[in-house]
């Protein structure tokens, strides 16, 4: 294992979802040489698995939509800690990126006139999800994909990135190895993008797939990289709960955007005593008025009433839930019920939640146009990620840029239901050009360092060569059951103090995890490795969570419950020491230009 | 309830492999994906076998059940006679590369020959949702490759140099049949894709976990468009006086 194959490119993207690919195309499309480089087979990302659809002011439905309130709805859902510039370039480009898919090929659900229909979603003021059924994000990676193809841009599957490789302060490389063989593989490159997605394999009850395990995040922190916002992760509403071999899988917001209701087990939609202050004012506060609103939005009329309180936050949503089961109003399973059943026809149902009827029939036994869903929250995204430049996505190490769910910023502290693929199209498009751009400023490739590659090998192989180790498979459930305990929807300086101290104890017992068989496509040796990541980006979530001594977005202290002004202009920034130990600072929030904070003034 | 399963998965590579039992806990609600990720778990930390979405979204993980090809994240394991193992081997018609993983790189391969979506000049991009509707039952597709796997031409002849497969005249058929698209892909679905190999035996609309209707609504059509344009005697003969296409 002393030779391994190295190859040569101006741009590497790592990670193929919606930001890898959208990115690729950019690059590639500049005339700079283009690797994508993913840990699956290509298409099968978790961009993939996003259901309800793509935010952009359209205003194909309301023609009162426009990027100002897109901003609004944006900071506002982000409890005003988003990176002010990067919430408005999204909300001024995901239109013409949403536009531009339907150029490659995309087909969205249309509106009566034969234009793009866009549906309500938790948190947006108006009807702005561009959507198909609920499988948008099949719609928008195969569109992707099905570009990239014709554009010459190389691909790498099942292929995973190990560590960033720098020069200085510059990126010289990616080194990893081929999932299939075993094999590892250098990539030296004058400019590399992470699009590696996000962490929700830490926490028990996920919706993430097994490729979520944190990878691009602790490679750009191990490189030097800073992150921000790690305290920050969203608990999605409704997963299922029910039986335990789905537990945590999710169902789309679009059941609550086309009408469904939250009801405990006394029967009462419970959502109506949980608006925040806020959202005073902006929703309906009698079931007639919510009704109202449905009838109209379902007519495809301009409704005369606000809007059901279902359609809050997700924040907000997933904490009404938890509270309602804590005080017995649960449902069998521990969650409480999602009624679609009794608001739309049976036709209106499968017609527009095809997925989610198909899901709950096959794996659970139940007719959501008959039946009410069992539904409690499900970990689901990290509004947290590597720190960028707002308009480039170059992190403060020189040639590494990042985009997508590992980048950090545009978010805040909760992010809204479909502003993830609108994020993903506005910034990989961006990274890709601005990589591009610096890649071809560059003369020649950085010098690789032995060493550093020499220690990821030494990492990588020690699996192997333990006595009597454990198996890496009870590492991680014990990580996992640890981060939903103490670092999960609600903490406490206790908790989080009990999971930072669990969390040491399992980087030691991650270090001396033994695997079975050969090097060959071993599952067991894969997750070996991702414990490292797994283990080093949850002590940053729970370092920064025992920080930020007040409950914000996706980050609820029970013991600091309400919201403090001096902590709402402050970031939480994550670095590393020299001696590898977690580093934060605090960092006021850049000031917003005035034309914007207008915007923000109710 | 029985409380436990016993399973029959087959371990190795292309030249050489053995079933190999194992048996695990039963649990309400398990799906065969969640049977091997128990094995992997507890037993045999080197099975290997795709997965990503577990929600029958991304089409990773298929397999063939009990000799049927199937999506292992959705089938449920109490819909088998648990009395007997149940057998999961991997997808009969591509190279195996170890256990339950096989090489599906043709099929990509295959993808890149389809000329890319070309809209019409001058389009205002409107058109309706019946419109719409055909389409979007092709681009349902989540690319299992099930359809891949159980096309007799395939599996049984080995044709792959000379067809597509269903998938790919799927794929092709969202594309021709999209309202705003102006290419003609015609000489690739006849000569590339080789279209005429299809005996329509509708196998593969069968298998289809996305229940696309491969085999009527997307194969047949293309049939006819191929035959409207290359062997309509009235037009071969214009053709012939006129020398236009």
């Amino acid at each position: 294992m002393d030779t391994f194959e190295t190859h040569e490119y101006d741009v590497v993207v790592i990670g193929a979802g919606g930001a890898g690919l959208r990115a690729a195309i950019e690059a590639s499309a500049a005339g700079v040489k283009t690797a994508l480089v993913c840990k699956s087979l290509l298409g099968k990302a978790h961009t993939v698995m996003a259901e309800g659809g793509v935010a952009a002011a359209l205003a194909s439905v309301d023609d009162r939509d426009n990027w100002q309130v897109h901003f609004r709805d944006t900071m506002k859902g982000g409890k005003y800690l988003n990176q002010w510039r990067m919430a408005q370039l999204h909300a001024q480009e995901a239109p013409d990126r949403v536009r531009e898919l339907q150029e490659w090929g995309a087909v969205f659900d249309r509106t009566k006139q034969g234009g793009m229909l866009q549906r309500n979603f938790g948190g947006h003021t108006y009807p702005r999800l561009a959507h198909v059924g609920d499988r948008t994000g099949l719609e928008l990676i195969r569109t992707l994909q099905d570009r990239g193809v014709h554009q010459g841009i190389d691909v790498f599957m099942e292929c995973t990135m190990r560590r960033i490789l720098t020069d200085g302060d510059r990126v010289s490389g990616c080194f990893g190895y081929w999932r299939e063989t075993g094999r590892f593989v250098l990539f030296r490159a004058k400019t590399i993008i992470l699009a590696t997605g996000g962490i929700g394999r830490c926490w028990e009850v996920s919706s993430n797939s097994w490729e979520y395990t944190a990878d691009g995040h602790a490679m750009a922190l191990w490189a030097g990289a800073e992150l921000i916002d790690m305290e920050f992760v969203q608990f999605h509403p409704t997963g299922m709960v029910w039986p335990p071999s789905v537990r945590g899988t999710l169902i789309t917001e679009g059941v609550r955007g086309e009408g469904g209701v939250l009801k405990n087990n006394q029967g009462e939609r419970f959502m109506f005593g949980g608006i925040p202050d806020m959202f005073k004012g902006e929703f309906a506060e009698t079931e007639e008025e919510a009704d109202r609103w449905v009838a109209a939005v379902v007519a495809g009329e301009r409704p005369d009433a606000r809007r059901p309180p279902e359609l809050l936050t997700r924040d907000v949503v997933a904490r009404a839930i938890r509270r309602e089961v804590r005080e017995g109003r649960g449902s069998p399973h521990g969650g409480v019920f999602l009624d679609i059943a009794s608001r739309r026809s049976d036709e209106a149902i499968i017609r527009k939640l095809p997925g989610m009827y198909h899901q709950f029939k096959e794996l659970a036994d139940v007719d959501i146009t008959q039946d009410p869903m069992e539904v409690g929250p499900t970990c689901h995204y990290t509004m947290g990620g590597v720190r960028v430049h707002p308009e480039t996505q170059e992190t403060s190490i020189s040639g590494l840029f990042a985009a997508g769910e590992v980048a950090g910023g545009m978010h805040g502290a909760n992010r809204l239901g479909g502003n993830s693929l609108s994020d993903l199209l506005v910034f990989g498009k961006r990274a890709g050009e601005f990589s591009a751009t610096h890649a071809q400023q560059q003369d020649s490739f950085a010098a690789i360092d032995d060493e550093q590659i020499d220690a990821a090998k030494q990492e990588s192989l020690a699996p192997f060569e333990t006595e009597n180790g454990e198996n890496p498979y009870s590492v991680h459930e014990a990580l996992r059951d640890e981060m939903q305990q103490h670092v999960g929807i609600v903490r406490t300086e206790d908790d989080l103090k009990t999971a930072i101290s669990q969390l040491q104890e399992l980087r030691t017992r991650s270090k001396q995890v033994k695997v079975g068989g050969n090097i060959q496509f071993n599952p067991g040796w894969h997750l070996a490795m991702d414990l490292h990541n797994m283990i080093d980006i949850s002590e940053a979530v729970a370092h920064a969570a025992l920080l930020r001594t007040e409950s914000r977005g996706g980050h609820t202290r029970e013991d600091h419950p309400d919201s403090e002004d001096e902590w709402g202009g402050q970031n939480l920034i994550v670095g590393r020491s020299t001696e590898g130990h977690v580093q934060i600072k605090q960092e006021p929030l850049p000031s917003m230009p005035d034309e914007l904070s207008e915007l923000l003034a109710d | 309830m029985s409380d436990t399963v016993s399973l029959s998965i087959y371990r190795g590579g292309d030249e050489a492999g053995e079933m190999v039992d194992y048996d695990i806990p039963m649990q309400p609600g398990m799906v065969v994906l969640d049977a091997v990720h128990s094995v992997q778990a507890t037993q045999a930390s080197d099975l290997s076998c795709r997965w990503n979405c577990k929600a029958g979204k991304c089409g990773s993980c298929g397999a063939e059940v009990n000799g049927k090809p199937r999506l292992m994240c959705m089938d449920r394991i109490d819909n088998y006679d648990l009395s007997e193992p149940i057998s999961i081997r991997p997808m009969q018609t591509f190279p195996v590369v170890k256990d339950l993983v096989c090489d599906v790189s043709w099929n990509y391969e295959v993808n890149k020959k389809i000329p890319a979506f070309k809209p019409k000049p001058d389009t205002d991009w409107n058109f309706s949702q019946t419109e719409a509707d055909r389409v979007q039952e092709f681009r349902k597709c989540i690319e299992c490759f099930l359809c891949q796997d159980v096309c007799h031409v395939l599996r049984d002849h080995q044709q792959k140099e000379r067809f597509g497969g269903p998938r790919f005249l799927v794929r092709t058929a969202g594309l021709e049949m999209h309202p705003i698209d102006d290419e003609d892909r015609s000489a690739v679905v006849r000569d590339e894709l080789g279209i005429g190999f299809c005996n329509i035996t509708k196998c593969c609309t069968e298998v289809c976990p996305e229940s696309i209707t491969i085999t009527d609504n997307a194969i047949i059509p293309l049939k006819e468009r191929i035959v409207d344009k290359y062997y309509d005697p009235v037009l071969w003969l214009w053709r012939r006086i006129t020398g236009q296409d």
